[in-house]
């Protein structure tokens, strides 16, 4: 029996068709994979489905009977609940408080707490999804903040779960565990819809998967009768190649040189303790860790957002410890900063602007104290053209951009000042094949042009892929060097986790 | 002085009544989400209404009835443009402010040819409770105080209860922290902060009634005289809480009470007059310049809730 199936759904926004003619049948009791690029029109489907966005075309069956589904409320009385994305949760309130929000338990019309906190607590063992009842929002983990979003819906009876790209935000171990409630859902009967670009993950654990590309429907098969491979064409639209084509690297002279750095945390912690480390032109290094491990403000400390406490930090034999953020930007260095929407980009300016954020200042973009605009636009022209970056012009604001746009603007500035450093948090977070391939390649080509490069990562696969030597922090220090050609995700797991691993690579 | 005390106490509380109100109307709004910048003149409204209604009825709870319409509508016009049309809250709260106050100034000016009301001879009357009124000190202030005491405590407690633990309150307070996730779970966001508008508007002009027909007895321009936003700082500085507000409000009044007496207790052979009556205001532009309390703020205090947009 189908659990939802939605016909011909067409959805318009201002300016763009989000679902053209889109299909999607759900069978009960599978784990269906909606897979689609970023922007491809996931997201919005899928709102349709809960009831936020009205279809302009289309039909939507649940349980084989046409329904039309006009708010939240009503998708939660057809059994449809939804994971966010950004979690809808509000902050200062406890977990109990945000499970009952809108389907309050009251005894003599005030909030019946206790009652809520027992149906809670059943709910929570029954599906296994460990969370404190009591305990606000904020001083949870991220891993726990999303079971409450999986209890809210479960706690209305939700029969068919929406998950949205539920673990983009989620540590390894994390999304093991996501992965093991996801399957304990099913064997209560439950439907899931699944949306991600993560292609592993639906070989994991999808029955089905529908993919999506530019709001059209591209097609739906069984996962067991599919590979990567050729899901990664279906969404993009051409052969996406996976390994990243790299020749040997020519290491030449150090370019930076961190020697016993010490730095504090936002809370006065200690978070980087005596950490050296070294990076030479012409190479990749590698930065691994399970987040929280120092390696943040180790690369504030190097741009110069986070102050040095201790130890120093030499950019081609020059201190660049206790210079401004600008000073050292302007020295030699890149910055792909971890958090693309709140360091890398003002959102509100154009891409235009945001392509001179470091360099408005000097010719030609300025001329004595004024801006030249003509030659701003003309500069962001060039590189939107070289990076591929998809936007209707260069006057567009930054916020107006997809995800994968956004770090590619972000690319081409950092590329283009031709930084003999470049430091890469997390480039690829949250980006879809066909962009973190067109990243990857982009990194590879400054390492070749004889560049240093630090790439911080959380995906193992990313560091493994494309470093030359690779670094894995633990406790603020580098716990070991390995060699990418000879190590393997075990291994740098065990060094991310603390461990010891018998073979090194010496360092330099 | 244990007279001074009383006295003291007896004023603290009289000058606090007003701000108490004012400030749990400004709490049911801003909790929304809603910032309410017009509590000014959504007192001066209830002052003037009051008067003028219990000129005209000889009932003074009758004028206290038309105050608390008059401040609905009001704090309508504030609701309708920030939350429907979307417009500035501190600009739509600015102009509330300067429409209430040109609005009874002229009508005063129209109904009695005059700047000021005449007198109100049928004002409410303290009221003591007996046996309690006879406590020393905290008798004669607390327990024969105006009616309008007695309501601003029981109001208060009522916002607690409301607020914190009814679901009315809660999703009140879920639409002033995170409206998005409110609306995914069922809540109108729109109507929730239109019915805490509208709240806010009744409490804010019950406040500034107190100020012309129990505490005073005629209204003129300068009835209300900042109140309103003595009344913004003190939710502010109690972290919007409706007994932090509350404990905040009877400080300023207490501020009021100090320059108020300060002449009579020879406190001004000290600091001059000047410098004392500066104190509650002083204070205000502490609170409100964001020295305390801006962390605890409802987090989506003053934006916009587009529904349906990406």
């Amino acid at each position: 029996m189908n659990a939802v199936e939605m016909r011909g759904i067409t959805k318009r926004f201002p300016g763009i068709v989000a679902n053209d003619q889109v299909h999607l049948s759900v069978n009960q009791g599978e784990i269906h994979a909606l897979l689609g690029e970023n922007g491809a029109g996931k997201s919005t489907l899928m709102n349709i489905l809960f009831g936020l966005y009205q279809p302009d075309e289309g039909e939507i069956f649940i349980r084989e009977k046409p329904v039309k589904i006009t708010g939240p409320t009503k998708a939660a009385a057809l059994g449809i609940g939804m994971v966010h994305q950004h979690f809808m949760l509000v902050e200062p309130f406890t977990v109990t408080e945000n499970i009952i929000l809108g389907a309050e338990p009251t005894s003599r019309g005030c909030i019946d707490r206790h009652r809520a906190e027992r149906e809670v607590r059943e709910i929570s063992e029954k599906y296994g999804l460990r969370v404190d009842p009591t305990a606000r929002i904020r001083d949870i983990s991220v891993g726990m903040q999303q079971r409450v979003e999986i209890l809210k819906t479960l706690y209305r009876g939700a029969e068919v779960l929406i998950f949205d790209e539920p673990t983009a935000v989620l540590s390894p171990q994390e999304i093991d565990e996501l992965m093991e409630i996801m399957e304990n859902l099913v064997r209560e009967g439950k439907t899931i819809i699944f949306i991600t670009h993560k292609l592993k993950e639906i070989m994991r654990i999808c029955d089905t998967v529908t993919v999506i590309r530019r709001g059209k429907t591209i097609g739906s098969t069984s996962v067991k009768g599919t590979s990567e491979q050729e899901l990664a064409s279906m969404m993009v639209g051409r052969e996406v190649s996976f390994s990243v084509n790299k020749q040997e690297s020519r290491p030449g002279k150090t370019v930076l040189k961190v020697q016993s750095l010490t730095v504090k945390d936002s809370r006065g912690v200690e978070a980087v303790r005596g950490l050296d480390l070294e990076v030479r032109a012409g190479e990749i290094v590698g930065l691994a860790g399970v987040d929280g491990n120092g390696q943040s403000e180790l690369l504030e400390a190097i741009t110069g957002l986070r102050k040095a406490h201790a130890g120093d930090i030499l950019l081609n034999g020059e201190a660049i410890t206790r210079l401004q953020p600008r000073a050292i930007a302007r020295r030699g260095v890149g910055h792909i900063p971890e958090d693309r929407q709140k360091r890398g980009l003002v959102l509100d300016f154009s891409i235009g602007e945001n392509m001179v954020l470091q360099t408005y200042d000097q010719t030609p973009f300025a001329k004595g104290f004024l801006l030249r605009y003509p030659e701003i636009f003309r500069h962001a022209k060039r590189l939107i053209e070289d990076f591929d970056v998809r936007t209707p012009d260069e006057q567009t604001h930054a916020r107006a951009l997809s995800g994968g746009n956004q770090q590619k603007a972000i690319i081409a500035r950092e590329v283009d000042r031709d930084p003999d450093l470049l430091i890469a948090a997390q480039p690829t977070r949250g980006l879809d094949v066909g962009a973190i391939e067109f990243i990857h390649r982009r990194l590879v080509e400054q390492r070749d042009k004889g560049k240093a490069v630090l790439l911080m990562s959380l995906e193992l696969d990313e560091i493994l892929k494309l470093s030359d030597r690779i670094a894995v922090m633990y406790g603020g220090r580098i716990a070991g060097w390995l060699n990418p050609k000879t190590t393997n995700e075990e291994e740098i797991g065990l060094l991310m986790a603390g461990g010891k691993v018998g073979e090194e690579v010496a360092q330099g | 002085m244990l007279d001074v005390m009383a006295n003291i106490l007896q004023t603290t509380v009289l000058y606090s009544t007003p701000l108490v109100l004012a400030a749990m109307g400004g709490l049911f709004s801003e909790r929304s989400g809603v910032v309410n910048i017009a509590l000014e003149g959504l007192m001066t409204i209830g002052a003037f209404t009051a008067a003028v209604a219990t000129l005209a009825t000889g009932n003074p709870w009758l004028g206290l009835a038309a105050a608390m319409l008059s401040g609905v509508a009001f704090a309508w016009p504030h609701a309708a443009a920030s939350i429907r049309f979307k417009a500035d809250q501190v600009v739509s709260g600015v102009a509330i402010n300067f429409l209430a106050l040109g609005t009874s100034v002229y009508l005063v000016k129209h109904l009695y040819d005059s700047g000021q009301t005449p007198t109100v001879q049928e004002t409410l009357k303290r009221m003591p409770i007996p046996g309690l009124d006879q406590i020393p000190v905290i008798g004669p202030s607390l327990f024969n105080a105006f009616p309008t005491t007695y309501i601003a405590l029981v109001v208060s407690i009522l916002s607690y209860i409301v607020l914190y633990r009814t679901p009315f309150g809660m999703r009140l307070r879920a639409v002033g922290e995170h409206p998005r996730a409110a609306e995914t779970m069922g809540v109108n966001v729109v109507r929730m902060r239109y019915t805490a508008v509208l709240i806010s508007g009744a409490l804010a002009a019950l406040g500034g009634a107190g100020l012309s027909i129990a505490i005073g007895s005629e209204f003129n321009q300068n009835t209300v005289a900042g109140q309103g936003f003595i009344a913004l700082a003190a939710l502010i500085f109690g972290k919007w809480h409706p007994f932090g507000a509350l404990g905040a409000a009877s400080f300023f009044g207490f501020a009021v009470a100090l320059a108020l007496m300060g002449q009579f207790f020879g406190l001004t052979q000290y600091v001059s007059s000047e410098v004392l009556n500066m104190l509650p205001y002083v204070l205000t532009i502490l609170a409100l310049a964001g020295f305390v309390g801006r962390a605890e703020a409802p987090a989506a205090i003053g934006k916009v809730y587009e529904t349906d947009s990406r």
